[in-house]
């Protein structure tokens, strides 16, 4: 919790009125940022002003502030997120940026993510692809058989666990040049291959929610890595080979 | 005053809830397809009710004010959830649970309750995963549990610090499944307004798209409180930055009674405040208590000094630290329950020996250093490593802290610059979880009939203090195991009813009480920002309503609330307008609740005259500082029922019986 020196910013920030206007940068000088401010904040205190002055806030998605819920979004300077690694916009902090910098502070771009207001996009579409096979279908009755009653061998239970530990921010998409889902949708068919509960409905799964995305309008996966550099939950790549593997046995065997 | 009927079932407690479902009313499932449930808030409590009644076949509407359900608030819990599954073999039971549940709410919960919550535990892990939820998993594959305060057995589930991610996406998985069915109709970025109440019953809601400002009427047979608590009336807290009592506080002013407003939970290990700017705090997971060690200097000047930063906190010797807690309660020593840590830590922080320097020096450390060697010395013994240097066992011991708490070792770093592996955590509490909420009764119904509340937003299991890693089971049981057969019993005698018609005057008024309200807010042309009166609130709650109570500061509490109150409505500015998308109004509109609610909560507070769990009155300490319960005149319920304005609540009480537990002083020394 350092005292450091506050930081003085200019933001070129994108503001959109609604899905229909045309959008454009705007620039807004800010300055006294504590470096221990999160950048989420930084924006608090701009809205704050902003207010203050009878001019209308900037919209941005965010709730929890800790990186989990995957509401925050932003494409700042270029990146989903920002600057730091593996962490979300939420948690990032003003500490890592100079004093005197432009910032760009963009939403995050897809053809699949329309955006709603300033910031604000909207990602409904992760939604439907999960109604299209993001589940186990096994009714919430508590009448399963007991917990332990398959081992799991800790590996694939670990492995099972990094896959679902995405957020389901869109930070891949934005980062992909081809607006591609796939490292999502690879997270959750992963999640679910990896474990024997999620076997028997392996084939429908990986087949209906890649044609889901597909649907969605997302792109096809570009290759080039872009996602895991800029997921905040570090999901690895490794995910879309196994969801390419599965999805081709799957459209074999069908 | 009233005396409030719980409709507990007759009968000895470990039969209750099975004679309960053998002799309900059940809905056939033809007739189900003709009844709408609507289901407000979408975390682990509303999820998984909404999914369940889906899937038993009544029409589901659920509503959440983020942008997928998958988002609510319950997806940031991280340490775990209990279950009496004794897969430990270290004496776990339904009754231990129980009992530690009973006896960690400082015995101000209802005992049937909280029976039934442990009845249902062990069904709550075998159906996550057998969703797919991936729990961690000891080498021989099977579940390996962890510890948590208050309690002397390991029966905590987890996915690393993750928990409750995990288990709201298995929920939201289930959910997902009844979307794609048309069973579930999902309302994302919506908000509920108000409740409508016809012929007194719940009958629908008012709801606004948050998108379009549309304001909306819905109808169902039956309306589903899961809107969570209300800890961010103090603005400052680990909630989301969205969490709001609206829901709930809505249905409080349409009669529905409030219980215990005044149970807060301070939770002992938070990221200390840093600024006047800050938003939010963070929680560092009660987990981190098995293998942390919380300690101040033991002089004065030694603390002095690490706030002004010339000296280190690894640079103070072993003898000249304080570790309170093992000092204060040696038996249970780290794992106190949350409120017992929260006092001490604000104990020796008032006492001078704080170790942050924020304006009030509040910090105290949270430390790893020897759980590192002892992790390290293990490995390099299970590693067969001879001759093993003071480096290696520190890094071998160092991977074994990451393995278990990585993320939160993350975050922390990513939030304080400072690197918890090498030196100690600073922590302080904040403002977590609020036992209190809507009363229902063991049906999980409110007074008002067709009302129910579920998970944090009602008040039933945790009494005056809810111990760790019982949250997420009471939401989960709440929603798959409990109101599916309760709220099956009511709907019973509505299924010659038919759909419910919106075009009645009830919610006529209740749509235009709404647009006027918006309207007021919009047009009100004052000068500050709603989060400028916002923190004033929190401020007050925080310094007066807070970890420590007084008849004094209370009565100014409820002043400066109802003062501030006034201002907020002639001052504050809500720019833009009522038919867009607007952040800033969707605020007021919550801070206008808590600004009622607050006034509510410290006169709880103030009516509570002892102590217990969360709620710690100054007048009512024994000797040595600790909770001084009065069971005598307080062993109740406190259920206020609005009548125009907070200051004019009527207290109505359900005393708690006691017939399976001994009423004892809670001793964790």
């Amino acid at each position: 919790m350092s005292a450091a020196k506050t930081l003085n910013l200019t933001l070129k920030i994108w503001r959109q009125k609604n899905g229909n206007a045309k959008g454009s940068l705007e620039t807004y000088p800010l300055n006294d940022i504590s470096p221990d401010s999160s950048f989420l904040e930084m924006l608090d205190i701009l809205n704050g002003g902003l207010i203050e002055k009878g001019e209308s806030p900037v919209t941005f998605d965010h709730d929890c502030r800790e990186g989990i819920c995957g509401s925050c979004s932003l494409y700042i300077n270029g990146e989903p997120h920002g600057p730091a690694k593996l962490v979300t916009t939420c948690q990032l902090h003003m500490r890592s940026f100079q004093d005197g910098e432009t910032i760009y502070i963009e939403p995050f771009r897809a053809k699949a993510f329309p955006v709603i207001k300033d910031l604000m996009v909207d990602r409904s579409a992760f939604d439907r692809i999960q109604h299209a096979g993001g589940y186990i279908s096994v009714n919430t009755s508590g009448n399963t058989q007991d917990a332990n009653s398959i081992p799991i061998n800790k590996e694939n239970a670990d492995e099972a666990f990094y896959s679902a530990a995405c957020i389901g921010c869109g930070a891949c998409v934005a980062a992909c040049k081809n607006a591609s889902a796939s490292l999502f949708v690879a997270a959750k068919v992963s999640q679910y291959a990896l474990l024997p509960q999620g076997q028997v409905e392996a084939k429908d799964r990986v087949l209906n929610m890649v044609k889901q995305a597909e649907k969605e309008g997302f792109g096809p996966c570009s290759n080039t890595g872009a996602c895991e550099v800029e997921c905040p939950k570090g999901i690895s790549i490794e995910n879309i080979a196994r969801m390419n593997r599965e999805f081709l046995s799957a459209a074999i065997s069908k | 005053m009233s005396q409030l009927d719980s409709k507990i079932p007759e009968g000895p407690l470990k039969d209750k809830w099975t004679n309960y479902k053998n002799n309900i009313n059940l809905v056939n499932p033809a007739n189900k397809r003709n009844i709408d449930v609507i289901v407000i808030g979408t975390g682990l409590a509303g999820g998984s009710a909404a999914a369940t009644l889906a899937e038993l076949g009544y029409n589901v509407k659920a509503f959440c004010y983020q942008d997928s359900p998958r988002r609510a608030h319950s997806i940031a819990a991280q340490g775990g959830i209990n279950a009496a599954k004794n897969y430990q073999g270290d004496g776990d039971s339904t009754h231990r649970l129980f009992y530690d549940t009973i006896k960690g709410g400082d015995y101000r919960s209802r005992e049937a309750n909280v029976y039934r919550l442990a009845e249902v535990s062990t069904n709550i892990i075998d159906q996550c995963v057998a969703q797919g939820v991936p729990f961690a998993r000891d080498y021989g594959g099977l579940l390996d549990n962890r510890s948590f305060g208050g309690v002397l057995v390991s029966r905590t589930f987890y996915a690393k610090g993750q928990t409750g991610q995990q288990l709201l996406l298995g929920a939201y998985s289930a959910m997902n499944r009844q979307i794609a069915k048309g069973k579930i109709q999902m309302y994302n970025r919506h908000e509920m307004l108000d409740v409508v109440i016809v012929g007194g019953k719940a009958r629908g809601i008012i709801a606004r798209d948050l998108v379009t400002g549309e304001i909306e009427r819905h109808s169902a047979h039956a309306v589903v409180i899961g809107s969570g608590g209300y800890g961010n009336v103090f603005f400052l807290s680990t909630n989301a930055m969205g969490s709001n009592v609206t829901a709930a506080w809505k249905a409080h002013k349409k009669g529905a009674h409030f219980a215990n407003p005044c149970y807060t939970q301070i939770h002992p290990t938070c990221i200390p405040v840093h600024g006047t700017q800050q938003s939010k705090l963070t929680l560092m997971s009660e987990s981190l208590r098995n293998d942390g060690r919380i300690w101040v200097p033991k002089k004065l000047e030694d603390a002095d000094a690490v706030r002004k930063g010339t000296l280190k906190a690894i640079d103070i010797k072993e003898e000249d630290r304080d570790y309170y807690l093992e000092r204060r309660y040696p038996s249970f020593g780290n794992l106190v329950p949350r409120d017992v840590a929260s006092r001490a830590a604000k104990e020796r922080c008032d006492a001078g020996y704080g170790v942050v320097a924020n304006d009030t020096n509040e910090g105290v450390f949270l430390d790893f250093a020897s759980a590192i060697q002892r992790y390290g010395k293990e490995e390099v013994l299970v590693k067969g490593i001879s001759n093993a240097s003071k480096e290696e066992v520190t890094s071998l011991g160092a991977k074994v802290i990451e393995n278990k708490y990585g993320n939160l070792f993350d975050m922390y770093k990513q939030i304080t610059d400072d690197n918890p592996y090498k030196t100690p955590m600073r922590i302080y509490p904040a403002v977590h979880y609020t036992m209190g909420g809507l009363w229902v009764d063991y049906n999980l119904m409110t007074n008002v009939e067709g009302m129910y509340a579920i998970g944090e937003a009602n008040f039933s299991d945790h009494g005056a203090n809810r111990l760790g890693a019982s949250a997420l089971m009471q939401g989960l049981a709440d929603g798959y195991f409990v109101l599916p057969y309760t709220i099956g019993d009511y709907l019973a005698n509505d299924i010659r009813t038919g759909k419910i018609s919106t075009d009645s005057p009830e919610f006529a008024i209740a749509e235009k009480k709404a647009k006027d309200e918006i309207a007021h807010l919009i047009n009100n042309n004052g000068t500050k920002t709603v989060d400028y009166f916002h923190k004033r609130l929190g401020l007050i709650m925080w310094n007066k309503v807070g970890m420590a109570r007084t008849t004094e500061g209370l009565n100014e509490a409820i002043s400066e609330i109802a003062t501030l109150r006034d201002e907020f409505y002639k001052d504050v500015r809500v720019p833009g307008g009522a038919d867009e998308l607007n952040q800033e109004l969707e605020k007021a509109g919550r801070v206008a609740d808590f600004l009622e609610l607050g006034e509510l909560f410290a006169r709880d507070a103030l009516e509570r005259e002892e102590s217990c769990g969360g709620h710690f009155r100054e007048e009512y300490k024994t000797e040595d500082g600790e909770a001084l319960r009065r069971d005598d005149e307080f062993t109740h319920v406190s259920a206020w029922e609005y009548t125009g304005k907070p200051s004019d609540a009527v207290l109505h009480k359900e005393n708690l019986e006691f017939e399976n537990v001994e009423l004892k002083t809670r001793s964790y020394k």
